[in-house]
């Protein structure tokens, strides 16, 4: 037992706590704190879980499959660490791009209880607590959304709501049918008897109850239409945390449930679980291409490399698994890069209009940079994040003989390609718009806009350069799922030592 | 608000009984149904009714509780009880007894449950309390 492992759980609630602070600016500073601590554990835990051992406390002291059990493994100290690295930097990015009014009406302990979520998601293992921890980021993340009651995001906050719901229901629905067929929510022993039991007809519809329930909250297709209705709506610096971090936590909870617990039933939806990957990537491009505002062309795009993630996923080997895993680290720091740069555009030009911009690669030289390297990395160029991520991923594909969605992954690839270089003419490389003139931020803005987008697009570039030790990392976390029993015996033995 | 005299009576009358009753069921609530959100849910019915009977404005100034800072205090308290498993024992949430002795009570039991509790009785009190006073007060607006 390693009760240590509760302290991502600690440290947000303590970031909840400092609405209690009586100033702005002094409850700034405690969430900074509060963030780069979590940073910390986040990191202690992924060093600790790295050499293999994994890390299990189970709440109260009450044994494994009956009481709440939390566990880290390779997969979830990769998740909770760069969820760290993301709030950190969106905490960060808040202090030029959140206005006054914001900050004043608890901005900063709604990150902290959305945090929460996140890590108790990542963080436990059986199914109930990670419905609460749905339920925890869907009032955090629903909050935020609306926070500020500007008539657009009122519409998107209720159409986000609203789907978010269905989804949450149908996720209880299937946990209550899962208990009544197995008597446990406990993961590790959902994944012990169930694996002992043959396949019969209701396990397969439940884990097509769990692939629904995770594909509203994960926006696969065609159950997307809640993420581009709302994620443009909030203020930039929110809309990068969503855009980076909600939609995975979806598919994190795919892994955890589907791959851990219904293996045999993925085998059966397999062909589905492919069709829908191939229609995620194709639809979420085409429908960034369509787009001339920025904010919403990423936010298409979210829903086409969710596609890439389904894809890995679906291919059933442990190379497609550790290729998604790796997506996974690329995708949330070079989406949370873009939209942060985005909103550096904004801030500096007022619009995130592309017809409306113009001009920052003279202006904003030092910016263009860091958009060339980001945007290249989400298409999938060398030597940077994405490129090995894809080659990841097409090499699993290949090898399973899996040849339409290599070709489809290769397509929607040019297209990212083409919607990227769409926002560098406009943004960067087109003359200023008449008429606009570039408003100078302040020095203080400035630098707390460019220090976590600097730092994210160095962790772009340092994962493509060093990219053997994170493959490691992440055929590692996908050999602790395809492979349960060293999971299975930490969660349900060292308990039973305990007694 | 109402103008009924019979309500507002009762309404006063009421109260204490209301909030006797959700500390008996806050207390009770570690082995016997019970426990801080029914009875946090029961106080925040007193104050509800207290509300309807004589306005939001009114009970604001007559209670003097800021209900959202109360609230944070309740959520302290509940994170305070989970930590004290952690800090003495094996795991965070684990539960401590210890037994004291109150002149004129007798000996009682405190232990990090019912401090839990507490601390959750609190949260769900205030929370309840101060969206049915903000809706109230959005009514009176429109009302006016």
């Amino acid at each position: 037992m390693q009760p240590y492992i509760v302290l991502p759980l600690i440290i947000p609630l303590l970031m909840v706590l400092t609405a209690l602070a009586r100033f702005r600016v002094f409850r700034r500073r405690l969430a900074q704190i509060g963030a780069f601590a979590n940073l910390l554990a986040c990191v202690a835990l992924l060093i600790v879980t790295e050499t293999g051992q994994i890390q299990v406390s189970q709440m109260g002291g009450h044994p494994a499959p009956y009481g709440i059990t939390l566990v880290v493994d390779p997969l979830s100290a990769i998740m909770l660490t760069i969820a760290a690295v993301i709030v950190f930097a969106v905490v960060i990015y808040s202090r030029a791009a959140i206005d006054i009014n914001r900050e004043r009406f608890t901005y900063y302990p709604l990150l902290g209880c959305l945090l929460l979520g996140i890590n108790l998601a990542f963080l436990t293992g059986d199914l109930f607590t990670l419905y609460i921890a749905f339920e925890i980021m869907l009032m955090a993340s629903f909050v935020l959304l609306t926070l500020g009651g500007e008539r657009g995001q009122l519409e998107g906050g209720l159409k986000y709501v609203v789907l978010n719901v269905v989804g949450s229901t149908l996720f209880l629905i299937a946990i209550g049918l899962t208990y009544s067929v197995a008597g446990t929510l406990n993961l590790a022993d959902l994944a012990q008897r169930l694996a002992d039991a043959p396949s019969i007809g209701i396990t397969t519809v439940l884990a097509g109850l769990f692939l629904i329930a995770f594909g509203i909250k994960a926006a696969i297709f065609p159950l997307f239409f809640w993420l581009p209705a709302s994620y443009h709506t909030p203020p930039i610096a929110i809309t990068a945390l969503f855009g980076g971090l909600l939609t995975k936590v979806g598919i994190y909870s795919m892994w955890r449930v589907l791959v851990l617990v219904f293996p045999n039933e993925l085998v059966v939806l397999q062909p589905l679980l492919l069709t829908l990957a191939m229609l995620t990537m194709i639809t979420g491009v085409l429908g960034a291409v369509a787009q001339m505002d920025l904010r919403r062309l990423l936010s298409f795009h979210i829903v086409s490399q969710i596609g890439y993630l389904l894809m890995g996923t679906a291919l059933l080997t442990e190379a497609g698994l550790a290729g998604a895993v790796f997506f996974m680290i690329h995708v949330i720091l070079a989406k949370t890069a873009l939209f942060f740069i985005s909103g550096i555009a904004y801030e500096a030009q007022g619009s995130y209009d592309l017809k409306k911009l113009g001009g920052m690669r003279v202006m904003h030289p030092g910016v263009a940079l860091l958009f060339v390297l980001a945007a290249f990395s989400l298409a999938g160029l060398p030597p940077l994040s994405g490129f090995w991520a894809k080659l990841l991923l097409i090499r699993a594909a290949l090898e399973a003989g899996q040849y339409l969605v290599v070709a489809v992954a290769l397509g929607v690839s040019l297209l990212t390609m083409y919607s990227m270089v769409k926002i560098w003419n406009e943004a960067f490389w087109a003359p200023p718009a008449p008429g606009r003139v570039a408003a100078m931020l302040s020095r203080e803005d400035r630098r707390s806009l460019m220090f976590p987008t600097t730092l994210l697009v160095v962790l772009i570039v340092v994962v493509g350069l060093l990219a053997e030790p994170v493959i490691r990392l992440s055929s590692q976390a996908a050999v602790g799922l395809m492979q349960p029993a060293a999971y299975i015996d930490t969660v349900l033995v060292d308990s039973e030592v305990e007694e | 608000m109402t103008q009924s005299l019979f309500f507002r009576f009762l309404a006063r009358v009421m109260m204490p009984v209301l909030i006797l009753f959700s500390l008996f069921l806050l207390l009770r609530g570690h082995n016997e149904p019970g426990g801080g959100f029914v009875g946090g849910l029961v106080g925040a019915g007193s104050i509800v009714l207290m509300t309807l009977a004589y306005g939001a404005e009114e009970v604001r100034q007559r209670l003097r509780i800021d209900f959202l800072r109360t609230m944070y205090y309740g959520l302290a308290v509940a994170i305070l009880a989970g930590v004290i498993g952690l800090v003495i024992g094996v795991a965070f949430q684990d539960a401590y007894w210890w037994t004291t002795f109150i002149q004129g009570i007798g000996s009682i039991e405190v232990s990090t449950p019912l401090l839990f509790d507490i601390g959750v009785y609190m949260v769900v009190l205030c929370v309840t309390s101060s969206i049915v006073m903000n809706m109230a007060e959005e009514g009176e607006r429109e009302d006016h």
